[in-house]
Parts: structure tokens; C-alpha cells; sequence
């Protein structure tokens, strides 16, 4: 049957172009990638290739015709034996992509009809999505105090080592990854003990390599692994920051659910003491600025290890962001090893009337020292710990507002476009009318974290900064 | 053809790859024609998925791999079951070689809900755990810590597998391609790093673009490289099952050079202008893949016929695969919700 040669778009902007040139005549025969005609647009000029065997029957448009349509037919090929006005000689018209060759009017809601072999999507409902589609939702259900009927006091740091331990004892494919984790024992000593007990198969040191390791770690999981990639600070992940996300956190929704990506990047984020600006960066917004990623960020012991279980156990992708000066803290956690924090669940601190104060990360133990100034000068301020970043616990933050009617936001993040501008969003989209005062921002200086004792102080934020904002939202001054 | 090897580090000493005969010896009929099938099929869905991007029914980026075909065929023939599979975003005919259905391949590229991602990946973004293929990824250079991650895991689950992963010319100038050569020799990972060399990074020439030789640069690292003529589909084949042998004893590491040449440009709307229409026409004439096994086979005294059976079969296919892909339905609205991240 006669077929229509059309007139090709070079790209996906390409509505019309000029035909420049036929290289074959009517009654030439042509095969498969031989080159039938030159075409030209304003940036180029390009081959056209036959895509049948076939002979070249009837050329439709001459050369030197230009604006040439998209899709018009240019000739006509036939088969042998055919000529060009046969029967059954296609019609002039260009075919759209819904050509009526394949019945679909009654197809309301299209379905697949299952012939390429392929797993359906994974049916989504996380709590972004709900947010985008309007909808705050509780947070997961989670009986805290239960698991405080039984505790021991750990440092962070070591509380961080019992979640990876007990996680690594229960399933084999989780392994730990980074530099100096192994026979170092951590650069923070967080890894202590785990080459011992876990072997170099599956406590690894990496040579300094970022980049690559987050990209091999990627891979390991897409092929079955449960990595727990340690960055030596966050500050080093930036040179990963493609395989974070192009390699980790699209991947799932790029193959349409079928391949996903388990794995853990942590490490310590935000200002050490007196390391300079390349070693301080807060990038709390930078990933939860990405869907397909849940961010943590725990503050206490029982944070630290109830988050990373979580996060080890979750088959998503996690940005666990973890703050190097609390590592030696010591805190009251759950014995309980099956203590796991849900993800987007935030925790109320200490709970309070007049103003709400949210934080995460260090900023936490900061608003609950404000919070204890603030009582004795007789304002009585709710302390959120956010815990999860993304997916952010909405609903806990709209309802202390709704109760206080005045919310300070702290972290230690810049302001521009930080995850308090984002509450900030949240609360006017959501709760403005109960507000009583403008929302306020506790946040780093807006500057590269300069190395002089004094300035950093000054570039960091500190309780009274919390305080002097809970006072002006109830405008106590 | 030109073989040319390096092997000269000790860690590459301990089992340097022997000499092997190449496709001097005639091979079996059947494995002929198994070849000429699947190189055939790569060019013929090539040209039709060509031929729908010039239809407006393919979008983006559309980057083709007529001319390579000898190349991804000569490797997937000796490849193993359990062995896993990566490459850049000239991707279609791995996915094909790996036993994809050319169906979901072209429905993908169309956008429809029939396609390996559903719609959501397009030309550039396809994945298939079961047949062990893992993208298909748009950024050069991160297949390639990809595939040294699919390594790490065969090795870490002992499960005997080799990951084979696919860079073009421009990839290999990527740091962290040096990063993955270093831990994979590092931790004597079963990788087979295979450097597609079309000549071209999109269109600046190798020359223009890389020192040295590529298939040398893993020597620092104690990884054996060899440089082989990659329009001929044994000589290919000849390379890559030495290559996976060593890599499967325990040798670890291998980086196959495979000299190729893609006749269309970059991708759909590159005008090919930084090389002249001899070289194109030369490479076409004279060292075209599907052209020299065809001759190889007459000589064989394979009859006419059963060549012109398998091209009217994979024609057959290959429109079937358009058609599927143009009817197929576009995903739902609600699809662009699902698959951002695992419902826990």
C-alpha cells in the first residue's frame, strides 16, 4: 500500500521548514536510511532519511517550496508494483497522533492494556502530595511517652551507632559507607565499634571521593542494597549533590515506580566551632527543596536513633541531617529497639500559650533555653521540634498557631528561601487569620560564616535572638 | 582489524588477558544470524522511532544509535542472565539487547501510559529490573558510578554477576569516572566499563576533547584496557566474552574501548555540521556493521531468503512497536501524582 512520506520536525520547536533539495527522482527506488531530501530551517539544514524500503512514486512538494508544514506529505512511497494511483493511496491530510486507526472514544480514564510487561506505579499518597493538592493531613499516629517508660542516657553520638548497629544486626543488606568510617572509627566516632562487629564487607571506607561513592552507593541500592552513606560533613556533599538527586530521587517517579532507591546519606550539617564558611553550611532547604527525597533532622539521642531507624528502614531516599555539636550530648532515649519516630511526624517539646516557637536541629535545645527565659519573664512559648523537614509536619505547626496566634521560626539556616520561609508560606496560606502579630525569623546572617570568634557569634543565631523574636510577635517591648 | 592492549600494572600482571583468536574463524550459522537479528532490529527501531520524532509523536530529546548497533549487540550476545546493565541516554538499543519489549520502549518514547515508566521517563529515563537494566540516565558520567554500584552489589551478594556499564567518548572525561575506576579496582569490583567511541561528544571531536588514549586510562589504577574495532560485530563479541571471563575468575575491573561511529546526529535537531558528509558516507559504505555480517554470511552461503525473513519480521515488529506506541493512551492526570516516593 501506498504510504506518505511526511515532512519530519527536527525538533520539538520546528513547526515548518523549507524543502531545499530532492536527492532521489520520481520512479528512483530507495532502502531504508538512504538520504531522499535536504530540508532547512532557520538553524540548519538537515538530511531526511527513508524509514521504508520502497519506490519514490510521487514527490508532492518541489524543491525550493518553503514554510513547509510539520507533518505534510511531501511524497508518496509505493511498493513494487504499485503505482502512485492505486487504490487505497493515503489521503493528503496529515495524521495527528490520535488518528481515529484505533477505537478510543469511550476511554475515560485510559488504562493499560498490559501487553509491554510492566509493574504498575506504586499508589502514592505521601504527605507533599496532599500539601500540593491543598490537603493538611495528621501526622502519623505515634505513641512517644509509651517508650519513655524505659530509657538510658546516651550521647547522640552513640545513640546514632546503636540505630545503624541494630538496624545493620536485623537486615543484612544494610551497609555503611564513607570516609573513615571503618577502621578510623568515624571522624566523629560515630561508626565506634561497627568494623568490629560487622566486618569491611560491610562497614567500608571510601577513599575521598564524594561524587563517586554517592553515585556507586545510588547504584548498589537500585540493585537490592540498603546503603547508609556517611558524608564526613554535608559540606562535601555538595560534590554528590547529582547523584542526591538526579540519581536518587527521580529515579522512581522517572521509571514510573518500578525502581526505586533505598539508601541513607548522613552526616553532620550547619556550623561546627571557628571551621570557616566551607565547613558551615546549613542545607536543610537545599534537599527539601527536592520531591523524592524525606530530609531529617533530629536534635536529642532518642531523635537520633528513633529518625535513623526510620530513615534505614524507609525505601526512600533520606537526607539525614545530623549537627556535630550535639553529637556529645547526652539524652534520656527508649531502650525499646523497636523505637522507630515516624517520618513527618514533629514532637511538641514543651508545650505553651502564648507564642509558638518552631526549630529543628541544634535550634531546638536554643528555643527551649528561650523558652525557659521567656517563662520567668512571664510569656509561655511552645517549643516544635520538626524532627522530619520533608514531608513537614503541617498540621502540628497549624495547630499551635491556631492555639498561640504568634509564631517564631528558628534555624540556623540563611533566610532567603530557608525552610522558615517556608513555614512562613504555610502559615500565611493557612492560619492567617489567626495571627495576631507578623510571623518572625530567627536565621543565620545572611553571610558566608566568617572565622573571627566575634563575628561568628554575631553570624549564628542565639537564644536571646529567640527571645528578643518571641517578644516582639507579643509585643511585650 | 586492530586490536590494541595495555595491560600494565601489576594487579593487570597477575591475569593478563591471553590472546585470543577474533572473528577470523567463521562462526556458526545460527550465531550469525541471531547477530544480524538483533543489530537489524536496533537500526529498523531506530529509524522508526527517527521517523515518529519527525512526526511530532516523540518529544525531547531523541538520540539515536545507528552505526553503534555491532557494539551493544556484540556484548549483550555473550552476556549473562544475572549480569546487570547501565548506559547514558542513548539508550534504546541496550534496552532492546537486554530483551525489553520494543512495545514498551516506543511507547515510552511517545509518552504513553504503556511505556516502561509509564509515560514519566521518556527516550532518555527507562528502567527494567527484570531484564537487568538499569537506565538510561540524562547526566554523562553518572552511569558510569552507577554501573560501578551495580558491581559493588553483585560482589557484596556474591551472586556472580557483572555489571556492564555502557559511557560514551565525552563520559570518560568525567571525574568521577577516574573515581569509579579507582574503587573499582580498589575493592576488585566485577564492572565492565565499556567507552562507546563515536568519535563525537556531541560535536566536539575526541581529538579536540580528550588527552591520551582511552582505553589506557585506567593503567594507574591496575585496570586492563583494550581498544577494538567496534563496527564489526565479532570482533566486538570476541572482546567483550574475554573481558567478562576475566572479570568473572576474580580478575575485577576491565575497560573495553569500542571504536564506533553513529551515522545520524547527536540528536534529532544537530545538523552534524563539525564532520563532513565523506566521513559519514565512508563509515556508511565501507564499515557499516549490518552491511559487512550480511556480506559475511553470503559468503557463509546463508540463502537470500532467510535474511529476507528476519528483515520482514523485524519490520513487522518495528511497526507494530509504532502502532502500539501511537495508540497507547497518554497516563492520567492522576499519574502525575504517583511515584514520587514509596507509600510507606
Amino acid at each position: 500500500m501506498p504510504t506518505n512520506i511526511l515532512m519530519p520536525a527536527l525538533s520539538p520547536t520546528m513547526t515548518e521548514g523549507n524543502l531545499a533539495k530532492w536527492l532521489k527522482a520520481e520512479g528512483d527506488s530507495v532502502e531504508s536510511g538512504d538520504v531522499i531530501a535536504e530540508i532547512e530551517t532557520d538553524k540548519a539544514t538537515m538530511e531526511v532519511e527513508a524509514v521504508d524500503d520502497g519506490i519514490l512514486g510521487k514527490i508532492l512538494v518541489a524543491e525550493g517550496t518553503e514554510g513547509v508544514a510539520v507533518n505534510t506529505p511531501i511524497a508518496i512511497l509505493l511498493e513494487e508494483g504499485e503505482t502512485a494511483n492505486d487504490s487505497g493511496e493515503p489521503s493528503a491530510e496529515a495524521p495527528a497522533p490520535s488518528t481515529a486507526e484505533t477505537p478510543q472514544e469511550s476511554a475515560p480514564t485510559p488504562q493499560s492494556n498490559n501487553n509491554a510487561t510492566q509493574p504498575t506505579g506504586a499508589i502514592v499518597q505521601n504527605r507533599d502530595i496532599f500539601h500540593a493538592q491543598g490537603v493538611i493531613i495528621e501526622p502519623p499516629p505515634f505513641d512517644e511517652a509509651a517508650f519513655f517508660t524505659d530509657t538510658y542516657d546516651v550521647t547522640v553520638r552513640d545513640a546514632l551507632r546503636d540505630a545503624m548497629a541494630e538496624e545493620m544486626r536485623a537486615d543484612k543488606d544494610v551497609y555503611l559507607m564513607g570516609e573513615e568510617v571503618a577502621e578510623y572509627q568515624g571522624a566523629y566516632k560515630v561508626s565506634q565499634g561497627l568494623l568490629d562487629e560487622f566486618g569491611e564487607t560491610r562497614v567500608i571506607d571510601t577513599p575521598i571521593t564524594e561524587h563517586g561513592f554517592a553515585g556507586l552507593a545510588v547504584g548498589s541500592a537500585m540493585n537490592g542494597l540498603k546503603p547508609i552513606v556517611e558524608f564526613m560533613t554535608f559540606n562535601f556533599a555538595m560534590q554528590a549533590m547529582d547523584h542526591i538527586i538526579n540519581s536518587a530521587a527521580k529515579t522512581l517517579y522517572m521509571a514510573g515506580g518500578q525502581l526505586g532507591c533505598q539508601i541513607v546519606f548522613r552526616g553532620p550539617n550547619g556550623a561546627a566551632t571557628r571551621v570557616g564558611a566551607q565547613h558551615s553550611q546549613c542545607y536543610a532547604s537545599w534537599y527539601a527543596h527536592v520531591p523524592g527525597l524525606h530530609v531529617l533532622a533530629p536534635w536529642s539521642a532518642a531523635d537520633a536513633k528513633g529518625l535513623l531507624k526510620a530513615a534505614i528502614r524507609d525505601p526512600n531516599p533520606v537526607v539525614f541531617l545530623e549537627n556535630e555539636m550535639l553529637y556529645g550530648e547526652t539524652f534520656a532515649c527508649p531502650s525499646d529497639e523497636d523505637f522507630v519516630i515516624p517520618i513527618g511526624r514533629a514532637k511538641i517539646e514543651r508545650e505553651g500559650a502564648d507564642v509558638t516557637i518552631v526549630a529543628y536541629s541544634i535550634m531546638v535545645g536554643k528555643a527551649l533555653q528561650a523558652a525557659e527565659t521567656l517563662a520567668e519573664q512571664g510569656i509561655d512559648a511552645e517549643v516544635i521540634n520538626l524532627r522530619t523537614i520533608r514531608p513537614l509536619d503541617r498540621h502540628t505547626v497549624l495547630e499551635s498557631v491556631k492555639k498561640t496566634n504568634r509564631i517564631v521560626c528558628a534555624e540556623e539556616s540563611w533566610p532567603f528561601a530557608g525552610i522558615g520561609s517556608e513555614i512562613a508560606a504555610l502559615i500565611g496560606e493557612h492560619a492567617f487569620d489567626y495571627l495576631d502579630a507578623p510571623l518572625a525569623r530567627v536565621c543565620a546572617a545572611d553571610v558566608p560564616l566568617p572565622y573571627a570568634a566575634n563575628l561568628e557569634k554575631l553570624a549564628l543565631p542565639q537564644v536571646e535572638h529567640i527571645v528578643e523574636a518571641a517578644r516582639k510577635v507579643c509585643y511585650a517591648d | 582489524m586492530s586490536t590494541k592492549k595495555t595491560s600494565k600494572s601489576k594487579k593487570a600482571a597477575k591475569a593478563a588477558p591471553k590472546k585470543r583468536s577474533n572473528s577470523e574463524a567463521t562462526p556458526a550459522t545460527e550465531e550469525m544470524l541471531k547477530l544480524y537479528r538483533q543489530m537489524l532490529m536496533i537500526r529498523r527501531f531506530e529509524e522508526k522511532a527517527g521517523q515518529l520524532y519527525g512526526m511530532g509523536l516523540v518529544g525531547g530529546f531523541c538520540h539515536l544509535y545507528i552505526g553503534q548497533e555491532a557494539v551493544v549487540t556484540g556484548i549483550s550476545s555473550v552476556q549473562e542472565p544475572q549480569d546487570t546493565v547501565v548506559t547514558t541516554y542513548r539508550d534504546h538499543a541496550h534496552m532492546l539487547a537486554c530483551g525489553m519489549d520494543p512495545r514498551g520502549i516506543m511507547a515510552e518514547l511517545t509518552g504513553r501510559i504503556d511505556g516502561y515508566s509509564r509515560g514519566k521517563g521518556g527516550s532518555m529515563h527507562m528502567f527494567s529490573r527484570e531484564k537487568g537494566f538499569f537506565g538510561g540516565h540524562g547526566i554523562v558520567g553518572a552511569g558510569t558510578a552507577i554501573g560501578t554500584g551495580l558491581g559493588f552489589a553483585h560482589k557484596y551478594r556474591g551472586d556472580g554477576g557483572v555489571a556492564i556499564g555502557y559511557m560514551g567518548d565525552g563520559a570518560a572525561n568525567q571525574g568521577q569516572v577516574a573515581e569509579c575506576y579507582n574503587m573499582a579496582a580498589l575493592w576488585d569490583l566485577p564492572v565492565l566499563f565499556v567507552i562507546e567511541n563515536n568519535k563525537y561528544g556531541m560535536g566536539t571531536s575526541v581529538e579536540r576533547s580528550s588527552a591520551g588514549e582511552l582505553y589506557k586510562r585506567g593503567i594507574g589504577y591496575g585496570i586492563p584496557g583494550e581498544q577494538v574495532d567496534g563496527m564489526d560485530v565479532f570482533t566486538v563479541q570476541a572482546a567483550a566474552r574475554q573481558a567478562l571471563g576475566y572479570i568473572r575468575s576474580g580478575g575485577g575491573p576491565y575497560i573495553l574501548e569500542v571504536m564506533t561511529y553513529r551515522y545520524r546526529g547527536h540528536s534529532m535537531s544537530d545538523p552534524a555540521q563539525y564532520r563532513s558528509k565523506e566521513e559519514v558516507a565512508s563509515y556508511k559504505e565501507n564499515k557499516d556493521p549490518i552491511t559487512t555480517l550480511k556480506a559475511m554470511m553470503e559468503t557463509a552461503g546463508i540463502a537470500e531468503e532467510d535474511l529476507k525473513a528476519i528483515d520482514k519480521d523485524i519490520k513487522e515488529i518495528v511497526g507494530n512497536a509504532a502502532e502500539f506506541a501511537k495508540n497507547s493512551p497518554e497516563p492520567p492526570p492522576e499519574d502525575l501524582w504517583t511515584d514520587v516516593l514509596v507509600e510507606v
